[in-house]
């Protein structure tokens, strides 16, 4: 076992690099050099500590950097940190979307409060994903809302303040559910096994619940994680709010927030009452499905290209709850993998709007045609982008997808079968919005649009990378997420079977 | 006939004859100076009450945690770890006020000893209602808490809304004595005592065949109390009242009352009349869904800071009463540690308020703040913590706090009600953050000139921000504090 303090590293280093961002305010480009020296040291020490996890801990169930502190007996509050397979990927895409939002999408309207929340918010992700604690955990995705409020009310466009109050009561109120259903669960813990109150993930999960209560605790986890994910139908906060946010607050958003509800939909929901899943699975498979569907549809329909980007993620995260519900570790893995992939292109995505953006000063497709003529990088880096996300074989969207639908189809096979719908329409709107806004011929302003920077290309490098990579050579990867998620994946159906 | 004089412990009641001495020698002192005396000079007058009654608390403290709770005067009064806990939250409150006031008294011109004097005349009987063990001493404890306060609403002599407010504060509030003392009338007539203690033993010990009575006596204690905290539907007043006085005396409404009323609600309740649990519990299960709710949806529609606090202080007092409604001594320590990390919070607010309120207390329109933060960000600063801490959001106190009440109740299966009560949370958020938005925007209002921020207020300010990060961090020692106090409890 590697000592914790690695992840207590982790969570101190952003938080350091907000408060130097707020001391060099003064200094011009100050704020701004710290922060990204900041990220930059947090996404080594995230390198530095996914080569070190090691699944195969004695005794520890594939829990490596663990340790726990008692912090407020009564309370039954515990700092209680660890890394497996399931936080793994996410913890190493937290600090590679901050080096984007910040090298990529630099807003300089106040910028040392700017970075300072982006710095906060990284720190308040961090924790989630490396909280092996119910209450912990709770604390810290609640406090993701408080930065993330702030960035969108502050930096959005016209409409912030409504896109940002809506995001906030959404998530609030979904969060209400959650903390009952654990204060619930950790009280009935207790009551069974004796001694204080704890929170501990390990110890909930072995409460013995009658099957009533699973599920409701189960809808309890899952209202609050299917607003912060969106699952449909309570999505509806998400596209004004990725739409007005600024392009920072948008890649942190929809590419590392949303994957904090489909990360707890597995690891408190599935993880903690796996009993509920009997009855809810197909309810929230269904949902996932007309999730895909619709998302896919109303993104067709969208004139804004950021709306567009909105809506496609609310179909891939349909295809993640797909892999995260159904029950087969290949397509739990996919899942996984796929928020990762997920999280990496839209990143890219709203970093090349951003780019089109800051020269265009529009995001509506009608505003915009041609721009392959005088753009060709920022055409290139959008067709790789854009061929990920649709799935193209050999780039990282296709595998992720194709695990979770063959592992769907294996356990739930209708349900896999509408979903590959959803990868033939994300086809469609994605090349129809390229056509509109790439092809045909470039008149008035678009005419003399300035090609990619040699910075913005430099930015995308690792995007591209990354595509390709996990396109080509996943196994490595999922090699090390594979232990947790079989252990995670018996666990279940060992309390499902009768 | 002889008469006997009962023992008095006097460590118990020493808190209460501090602040009732530094009442009298304020009043004498400004009665023998030739000059009207300085403000300072009654502001030192006060803290050193304070810091006095301090000291004497971490005194008693020991002693019960040595000696175990005890009683004095004819059982009338008792020293336990609650009553303590009350004392130091009472203390903290006052001292945060007066330092409000001070500054507040000089911009208004409001001279004189009356406002400290009447304000430690109102704490006292804060301190002796949370020391209560005999009805009739609850009623003696709010009735000297109210006049003040009935007297400090219309102090602002400049204003006619302060006069307006005192006048509907004292009907009201008359009237929600008159039906307490009418209720310990019939508690006595049903169980032959006054005293807490005696109640509770009669009570355990026999059948009442005939409830009626006591029922009926419980139910207007029920409403006094109901009243006192602003409960709904006793929370007409509250708004109005609030508006209406001088902003420094809302803040000691807000959280000193709260203090007081609160735990000798627990007192009457859970320990004289538990074995009526499952008579009262259900009439504070609609009390707190009403509180709750109807605190937060008519927040929503405020545009008036002042207003906007007194429904935010409604839904608040709905998730004290909460606690209340478990019957259990863990509810009982999370409604404790909601009004001790409370009482400073709000009193902070109140003085942000009193500040931006200017000179005549007029400038109290939400559009007022617009862009406070963006020109003085520690004053716009502080009070969005503050309002964050409100709002329940964590790692400020009142997330731990929300989260105490809330275990509790789900501890006493009070599952639905937890989710109602945290659903009115979400709801209040929107008029919080409201609040925030406007704080954060950057249209600056044309001529908005800068805030100027006194010294006292400021330490006033800066303690009840310190309390809601510090806290709100590392809940640990509080949370264990009010904890042991409630098993300090007595029977």
């Amino acid at each position: 076992m590697h000592s914790s303090w690695y992840l207590a590293a982790l969570l101190v280093v952003p938080l350091l690099g907000a408060l130097g961002a707020l001391l060099a305010a003064r200094t011009r480009d100050g704020a701004y050099r710290v922060a990204v020296g900041a990220s930059i040291v947090e996404l080594a020490l995230t390198l530095v500590v996914a080569f070190l996890y090691d699944p195969h801990v004695a005794g520890a169930h594939t829990l490596d950097f663990a340790t726990r502190h008692v912090l407020a007996a009564p309370f039954g509050l515990a700092y209680d940190v660890g890394l497996d397979g399931i936080s793994l990927l996410l913890v190493v895409l937290t600090s590679l979307v901050l080096c984007l939002a910040l090298l990529g999408a630099r807003d300089r309207r106040r910028e040392p409060a700017f970075v300072a929340w982006l710095l906060v918010l990284t720190a308040c992700t961090m924790g989630s994903f490396l909280a092996q604690d119910g209450l912990e955990f709770f604390v810290f995705f609640e406090l993701t809302l408080v930065p993330s409020y702030f960035i969108v009310a502050e930096w959005g466009g016209a409409e912030r303040a409504r896109a940002a109050l809506k995001f906030f009561v959404y998530t609030f109120t979904g969060s209400a559910a959650l903390l009952v259903g654990l204060i619930y669960l950790a009280v009935a813990h207790q009551n069974q096994v004796g001694g204080p109150l704890t929170f501990a993930f390990g110890a909930l999960a072995a409460t013995t619940l009658s099957h009533g209560t699973a599920v409701w605790l189960f809808v309890a986890f899952a209202v609050a994680f299917a607003v912060k994910s969106p699952i449909w139908p309570l999505h509806t906060w998400s596209p004004l709010a990725y739409a007005e946010a600024p392009t920072g607050g948008s890649i942190e958003l929809s590419a590392l927030l949303a994957k904090l509800g489909s990360y707890g939909l597995l690891r408190v929901a599935v993880g903690l009452v796996p009993l509920a899943l009997v009855d809810v699975r197909p309810v929230v498979l269904t949902l996932a499905v007309v999730g895909i569907l619709y998302g896919s549809l109303v993104a067709c329909a969208t004139p804004d290209l950021k709306r567009l980007v909105a809506y496609s993620s609310l179909a891939q995260m349909g295809f993640i709850t797909l892999g995260v519900m159904s029950g087969s570790a290949i397509a739990t893995e996919g899942a996984l993998l796929l928020m990762f992939n997920h999280g990496v292109i839209t990143a890219g995505f709203f970093l090349l709007i951003g780019f089109v953006e800051r020269r265009r000063a529009s995001y509506q497709i009608r505003d915009l045609a041609g721009l392959q003529g005088p753009a060709p990088v920022l055409a290139a880096l959008f067709t790789v982008v854009m061929m990920a996300s649709i799935g193209l074989p050999g780039l990282s969207g296709f595998v992720s997808e194709y695990l979770i639908l063959i592992g769907t189809f294996t356990t739930h096979a209708w349900w896999a079968a509408f979903a590959t719908l959803g990868v033939l329409a994300s086809a469609a709107y994605l090349l129809w919005a390229f056509q509109r806004v790439f092809h045909g011929r470039a008149q008035g302003p678009n005419e003399h649009l300035e090609d990619a920077r040699r910075a913005e290309r430099w930015v995308m490098v690792p995007v591209v990378v990354l595509v390709v990579a996990l396109g080509v050579f996943p196994q490595p990867v999922l090699n090390r997420i594979a232990p947790s998620v079989h252990q995670l994946v018996a666990h279940e159906i060992a309390a499902v079977r009768p | 006939m002889s008469l006997t004089i009962p023992s008095i412990h006097y460590l118990a009641l020493l808190p209460v004859l501090t602040i009732f001495g530094a009442a009298v020698v304020l009043t004498v002192l400004s009665a023998l100076a030739r000059r009207p005396l300085r403000p300072a000079a009654s502001l030192a007058v006060v803290l050193a009450a304070c810091v006095a009654v301090l000291v004497e608390g971490f005194v008693q403290w020991s002693y019960v945690a040595d000696h175990g709770a005890t009683t004095t005067v004819a059982h009338a009064v008792v020293l336990d770890g609650f009553a303590v806990v009350g004392t130091v939250a009472v203390a903290l409150a006052l001292a945060l006020s007066a330092l409000v006031v001070y500054d507040w008294g000089e911009r208004a011109r409001v001279f004189g000893a009356e406002v400290p004097v009447l304000a430690l005349a109102s704490s006292a009987g804060a301190l002796l209602m949370v020391q209560a063990n005999d009805l009739i001493v609850v009623f003696l404890g709010l009735e000297t808490l109210s006049l003040g306060l009935y007297v400090l609403a219309g102090v602002d002599r400049h204003r006619t809304g302060s006069s307006e407010a005192a006048l509907k504060y004292f009907l009201l509030g008359s009237f929600a004595s008159a039906i307490f003392i009418y209720g310990v009338a019939l508690v006595y007539g049903a169980t032959g005592s006054t005293n807490l203690s005696s109640i509770a033993y009669f009570l355990g010990t026999n059948v009442v065949l005939r409830p009626g009575l006591l029922y009926a006596g419980g139910a207007l204690l029920l409403v006094g109390f109901g009243f006192k905290v602003a409960a709904v539907p006793f929370h007409q007043w509250s708004p109005d009242v609030y508006q209406g006085s001088p902003t420094p005396v809302t803040g000691m409404m807000a959280s000193i009352v709260k203090v007081g009323a609160f735990l000798a609600l627990v007192r009457v309740l859970v320990s004289a009349l538990g074995t009526q649990l499952d008579t009262w519990r259900p009439i504070l299960y609609a009390l707190v869904i009403a509180t709750c709710v109807v605190g937060a949806v008519l927040g929503l529609a405020q545009r008036d800071v002042k207003r906007l606090l007194a429904y935010s202080s409604i839904n608040q007092a709905g998730f004290m009463l909460l606690g209340v409604w478990t019957g259990s001594a863990a509810g009982a320590a999370g409604t404790l540690f909601y009004v001790l990390t409370y009482a400073p919070v709000v009193v902070a607010t109140f003085a942000v308020v009193t500040l931006v309120g200017g000179v005549g207390d007029t400038r109290h329109a939400i559009d007022g703040y617009r862009g406070l933060a963006r020109r003085q960000p520690w004053l716009g600063g502080a009070l969005v913590v503050l309002l964050l801490s409100q709002l329940g959001a964590p790692l400020t106190v009142g997330f731990y706090a929300k989260y105490a009440v809330l275990s509790a109740t789900l501890r006493s299966g009070g599952g639905a009600l937890a989710l109602v009560a945290l659903l009115s949370a979400a709801i209040a958020a929107a008029f919080y953050l409201r609040w925030v938005m406007v704080l954060v925007a950057e249209e600056t209002e044309d001529g908005a000139e800068r805030v100027a921020v006194p010294r006292a207020t400021g330490l006033a300010i800066l303690v009840g921000v310190a309390v809601a990060v510090v806290f709100g961090v590392w809940p640990g020692p509080v949370a264990a504090w009010a904890q042991h106090a409630t098993l300090l409890f007595l029977p």
